[in-house]
Parts: C-alpha cells; sequence; structure tokens
C-alpha cells in the first residue's frame, strides 16, 4: 500500500465512527487548547519582562550602591567620616529608607576595579513641567537612569549617548495632550523643559523629541541623553558646587566580553570594595523565576489532560480495531503486511491527535486574542505593550507535534494488536 | 509456464488446540491443482474443507507435510513472497461478503490493487473493468451497504478478480444466497473459468455446485475419502445446471 494511500484511508476511517471520534478529539482538544494558552501566558508575561529589562538597562551594566551597614544591628553606631557618611534617599527599601551616598572616591575606587570599563553617577533632576509651543504645561519627569536604557519605542529613534544636542525620548501619554496629532509627529519636534534651581529661580531648557517610548513599569517617566542631563543638572544647581558630590547610585559598564562566572567574580570583588553591584537580570531574575513558576504548573495540568485523552484515543482505537476484526482480517488475506496494518493504525492516532490538537490551538489563539486585546484595554490597561497571549508560530507548532506524538504513542497498543491479528480467526470472528 | 503453476499440496496435516482439547482438522491430505482446472472440496461441516483451503490459499501453515506453489516450497517463500502472492496470484470469494460498509463498490472491488500499491487512476480503470464486466458499473458509487445480497456477491467476486489471479479461492460462495441468485454467482465463476482460465478452488456442501467442477474431492474427519472427474465439458455447463435447477432448489433449501 502506498503511504498515500495509507494516509487517506486512515483519515477516511477515522470519520467513520463520528461521534466516537468526536469525542476523543474533543478530549484532546481541551488538553491542547490549555497548553497552547499557558504557553502564550508564558511567552507574553517573558516578552513584556525582556522588554521591561531592556527599559531598565543594557545586559552590560551595573547599578551600583553602597553596600548598606547602617541597619545592621548590634554593631553599636558607626563612626563618623567626612568623607564617606553623606546619606541619600533611597529607592530601595520602604520610604524614607536612606543609604550611604557615593562620592567622587568612591567612584575612581570603582572605576579602578578590574573589568569595570566605565562608572557614571546618576544625578538626579527634577524638572517641573514640559511644554510644546505655546501650549499647556504638564508635570514631567525624568528617567535618571535612562542614559543607559533601552527605551520600548513606538516611534523614532534611541537616545544616542554621545550626542551634543539635548535628546528627549517621550512618554506616549504626553503625545496627545501636548498638542501632536501623533507619536510620528513628534518626533524631531522641540519640546522646552522647566527647571526650578536651589535659589527658587525657574529656568527653561530646550531639547529635541527624538523618539516615544511606551510607558514602562519599572523605569518611570520620560529618558533624556546625558547632554540633556547634564544641561538640567546645571540649571538646577544654579552654578553653586556643593561642598561633597555624592549621589546615591552609580552606573558601572563591564566588558562586555566578560564570561558569566566572571561578572559573578566581578560583582564578588566590588562587595568586597563594600559596594553593592547588581545587573538588571539580577533584580529581574527573581520575578521570571515566579512567573516560570507558574507557566510550569499551568503547563502541568494540561500535560495532565492530555494524558487522560491519550486513554481516551487508546479506548477509541480498541474498540476499532474490535469492531473492524474482519476487515483487518481480510486485507491481510489479501496480502496486506502487518506493518502496514501497523501503519494503518497508528496513522489513525495521529489523524485524531492532529484534529484535536490543530483545533485546539486554533481556538485558543482566536480566543486567546480576543481576550488578550479586551485585557489590554481594560484590566491590563495599565501595563502598556503587555500583551498578556503571545502565540508563538513555534510554541504553537511544538505543541501540535507534542499532541501527535502522544497520540502515536497511544496508537501503538491497539495498532499491535491489529497488526498481529490472524486472516483466518478474524475471518471467522462474529 | 501457465502448465507448471500447479498447486502440489503433500500430506497435509493441521490440528487445533493441545491436549484433551486438540482436534486435528487434517491427517495428512495429498492434493493437486492443475491450472485452469475447477475443483470442488466438498464435506460436511468440521470436515476440514476450510481448512485445506486455507492451507492451499496460503493463510496458514501446516503442520506436517508440504506444499508446493508453481515449484516452489510455501516454507521457504519470505512473509512478504506469501503476502505478494496472497495479494497478485488469488483471489477469494468468502460466504460472507466482508464488504467495507460506508465505502463505495468500486473502493471496496479496488481494495486489492490498493494494497498492491497500484496508482490511484490505474486502479480505478481496472476496478470499472471488472465491475462493466460484473454489470455492476452503474454501482460503482453507491455505498456497499446498500446493495442486495446478489449484488455483493458479485462485488466481492469483482474484488477477487479485479488483480487478475490465476486462482480463485471461493468458500461457501452460495451459501448465503437464495438459489437465484446463487446460480448467476455460479455462472459468473465457471464464466471466468472459461473465457479466462482463471482456477476456481469451491470449497462447498453443495452437491450440484460440486457437480458442475471438473474435479470433486471428498473430505471427511480431516481425510480424502474419495476423488471423482465430472465428464462434462465446459460447452455443457449450462445445459448441466438448467437440469439441475429443481435438484438444487431443494438442496439449498435443506441446507439452509
Amino acid at each position: 500500500m502506498r503511504t498515500k494511500d495509507l494516509v487517506a484511508t486512515a483519515i477516511s476511517n477515522t470519520f467513520r465512527s463520528k461521534l466516537r471520534t468526536t469525542l476523543t478529539v474533543l478530549a484532546i482538544f481541551v488538553g491542547a487548547f490549555t497548553l497552547t494558552l499557558t504557553n502564550a501566558v508564558g511567552a507574553g508575561v517573558s516578552q513584556y519582562v525582556d522588554a521591561q529589562v531592556g527599559a531598565l538597562g543594557s545586559p552590560d551594566v551595573f547599578i551600583i550602591t553602597q553596600a548598606n551597614d547602617a541597619t545592621a544591628a548590634g554593631d553599636g553606631p558607626v563612626k563618623y567620616d567626612a568623607g564617606s557618611s553623606a546619606s541619600v534617599s533611597s529607592q530601595q527599601g520602604p520610604p524614607g529608607t536612606t543609604t550611604k551616598a557615593l562620592t567622587d572616591t568612591d567612584l575612581t575606587k570603582i572605576g579602578d576595579t578590574a573589568g569595570i570599563v566605565s562608572v557614571d553617577p546618576i544625578r538626579a533632576v527634577q524638572p517641573d513641567y514640559i511644554e510644546y509651543g505655546t501650549g499647556s504645561q504638564y508635570e514631567f519627569s525624568i528617567n535618571a537612569t535612562s542614559a543607559v536604557t533601552t527605551a520600548d519605542l513606538t516611534a523614532g529613534a534611541q537616545l544616542d549617548g554621545s550626542a551634543s544636542e539635548a535628546q528627549l525620548v517621550l512618554p506616549d501619554t504626553f503625545v496627545t495632550p501636548l498638542g501632536f496629532a501623533s507619536a510620528d509627529d513628534a518626533v524631531g519636534a522641540s519640546v522646552s523643559i522647566g527647571i526650578t534651581d536651589i535659589l527658587g529661580e525657574q529656568h527653561t531648557v530646550n531639547a529635541t523629541v527624538v523618539g516615544v517610548s511606551l510607558e514602562s513599569l519599572l523605569a518611570a517617566g520620560a529618558g533624556a541623553n546625558d547632554a540633556l542631563i547634564a544641561e538640567l543638572a546645571d540649571a538646577q544647581s544654579g552654578g553653586i558646587e556643593t561642598a561633597v558630590t555624592s549621589y546615591g547610585v552609580a552606573v558601572a559598564h563591564f566588558d562586555t566580553a566578560l564570561s558569566a562566572d566572571s561578572v559573578t567574580a566581578l560583582k564578588a570583588d566590588l562587595a568586597t570594595a563594600g559596594y553593592t553591584a547588581s545587573t538588571i537580570e539580577d533584580q529581574l531574575g527573581a520575578v521570571q523565576t515566579v512567573i516560570n513558576g507558574i507557566v510550569g504548573v499551568l503547563n502541568a495540568f494540561a500535560v495532565i489532560a492530555l494524558i487522560a485523552a491519550a486513554f481516551g484515543i487508546i479506548n477509541t482505537l480498541l474498540m476499532s480495531v474490535q469492531e473492524r476484526t474482519r476487515e483487518i482480517g481480510l486485507m491481510k488475506a489479501m496480502g496486506m503486511s502487518g506493518g502496514k496494518v501497523y501503519t494503518l493504525f497508528s496513522l489513525e492516532a495521529i489523524v485524531i491527535g492532529f484534529l484535536g490538537s490543530a483545533i485546539g490551538a486554533g481556538v485558543a489563539i482566536g480566543l486567546g486574542s480576543a481576550l488578550s486585546a479586551v485585557l489590554s484595554k481594560g484590566l491590563l490597561s495599565g501595563l502598556p505593550g503587555l500583551n498578556i497571549l503571545l502565540f508563538e508560530p513555534t510554541s504553537v507548532a511544538f505543541v501540535i507535534l507534542l499532541v501527535m506524538l502522544i497520540a502515536f504513542l497511544s496508537g501503538t497498543l491497539p495498532a499491535q494488536r491489529a497488526a498481529r491479528q490472524n486472516p483466518i480467526e478474524s475471518l471467522r470472528y462474529e | 509456464m501457465d502448465s507448471e503453476w500447479v498447486i502440489d499440496a503433500q500430506g497435509l496435516e493441521k490440528s487445533y488446540g493441545s491436549g484433551a482439547s486438540r482436534f486435528d482438522a487434517l491427517k495428512g491430505v495429498s492434493v493437486q491443482i492443475a491450472p485452469g482446472e475447477t475443483v470442488a472440496i466438498v464435506g460436511k461441516s468440521g470436515s476440514g474443507k476450510s481448512t485445506l483451503m486455507h492451507l492451499l490459499a496460503l493463510l496458514d501453515e501446516p503442520d506436517q507435510g508440504t506444499l508446493q506453489v508453481a515449484g516452489h516450497d510455501a516454507k521457504s517463500l519470505s512473509k512478504r513472497a506469501v503476502n505478494e502472492l496472497r495479494n497478485k496470484e488469488f483471489g477469494f470469494v468468502f460466504q460472507q461478503f466482508f464488504l467495507t460498509p460506508n465505502v463505495s463498490v468500486l473502493d471496496n472491488v479496488i481494495l486489492p490493487l490498493k494494497i498492491a500499491g497500484m496508482g490511484s487512476k490505474e486502479r480505478r480503470r481496472r476496478g470499472m473493468e471488472v465491475l462493466e464486466q460484473l454489470e455492476l458499473a452503474d454501482k460503482a458509487g453507491n455505498k456497499a451497504t446498500t446493495l442486495s445480497g446478489g449484488q455483493k456477491q458479485r462485488v466481492v467476486i469483482g474484488r477477487a478478480l479485479v488483480n487478475a489471479p490465476r486462482v480463485i479461492f471461493a468458500d461457501e460462495p452460495t451459501g448465503n444466497l437464495d438459489t437465484a441468485t446463487g446460480a448467476v454467482v455460479e455462472d459468473i465463476l465457471f464464466e471466468l473459468n472459461r473465457s479466462q482460465g482463471i482456477t476456481l478452488v469451491i470449497v462447498t456442501h453443495d452437491e450440484d455446485l460440486a457437480a458442475r467442477c471438473d474435479r470433486q474431492i471428498y473430505i471427511r474427519d480431516g481425510l480424502v475419502v474419495s476423488q471423482t472427474t465430472s465428464t462434462h465439458t465446459g460447452s455443457t455447463h449450462t445445459g448441466a445446471h438448467a437440469q439441475a435447477t429443481p435438484e438444487a432448489l431443494t438442496t439449498a433449501g435443506g441446507a439452509a
């Protein structure tokens, strides 16, 4: 029997007992549907987290703070040291937490550590408002680490760190209020940023919008390049140099050629020197682990459903073999080999598996896409850029192939039984 | 070549089961079947006639004895060769029709060609040819379940015939049919023998059907009790049948 004929016969046999096939397909459908959806949730959340990591910083960056020893209980008060004892308010820990500040001496020390390419303090600037042309003024904030991050852009380009021109990446929520027709319209426009110096005098700084970004969960505010930050910082200081320059956080670039082990070693070196260095991955690792855990549990449920469906396939095919005993006997009497009979029944199992998984995956994609669209406008509108269900062609194909494999394995027992039948016994069977 | 295509069985023995339930179906049977012959294997149920046919058709293997087909020892043939032999050289007609329901008449008829791996166009052409020969061409697209008994048995003959076999093995081919349709089916089988030289091996307990064959092998309790040769020629078949009809009616009725 030709392969083509075997496949065609298997398909037509599958539809001979429509109700039974439908019920078995339904069982597989449930498993494939669930597995496709859970995979999509995993992929959607992972993609979102990746985008957030991009928004937070490049992979070759450490966020460095002083090791926080101020809270260590039982050591008694720490002696004051004019060179290092300045504190700054910190975003880490509960509100009001302070960390010991980094001074210029610290920065030099960090910069000298082997493996660190460059180190830059993060200078926090607090602009008052943003304005385009003669339109309304809006409250406005700048993400201090934006110079080293990759924004999740909807239009325009990333910031150019080496440009001397003051550049700005605008959050997309500002586009319409500022009077731009669209995100693309905003790119290239010149906006003015108002800032008050420490003496209470207000200054205006002009910047060019180079890109429009989606608002990020982890890094709020607009992006500004080094040139704009420097300009704003100068305006903010009002020309007065504070006695001790201190920064809460510094950003250090390390050699991109370093292996993961070397990065860990480098972190240890910095820890010995009294600094806490963490990469963006470290900060988001915990989040991703939790999400992977949840997706793993959901996948396990889907696989359990598939195993239950596998027994359905075994049952269906065993009944089919029983019903078609004489037909099998006849085909064997007419010279069909046991191997071909085996292939025929295995193919029937695979056809059932394919039907269930293809329909399951198809419905999951249809329903999931609709649900995802509704959610991103409603419940999840606070997380722009989050596609809670992301259907990747490879993972959908993987689910379908996996189900077909399970179906094939389930078909093994009935197919073997069919292949082993003795033609004479089968023809006598009443 | 054709004259060498003999089925030669020597001392066939076959038993089923073991111990107390052991049943010796054949206890040393020797028969030869020459090409173009029509042979009836006659006996009561349980006499071993079906078992003999199964062995001759290579559907089963004897416990003892040798079987040569066209000069080849059946034991020396590979499984694949046996399958191919049954597929290409043999046709089967069983008492029960064994038609696949919900599949068209044509698809039922071309099943052996499908198993042989013939292309779909060629097997369709061949299938239609056979159906035309059996005057069933107009039913080609019908489901097998919609046919009458006689039509079904003709489809079965079509299926046995489609691969242009050398030998057709028929196990009680008219057992399930009324006398009139049974006679039509018999006529078709003997016509095939006459016009195409197909060897017929018919297992039956119907004396009239047996009498139409060239040779009768009587089997009782697993042994050949007698062999007779009919003297009639092919041309007298129809006449003999016409005369036999009233008798056949009573015999068939009695058997049923």
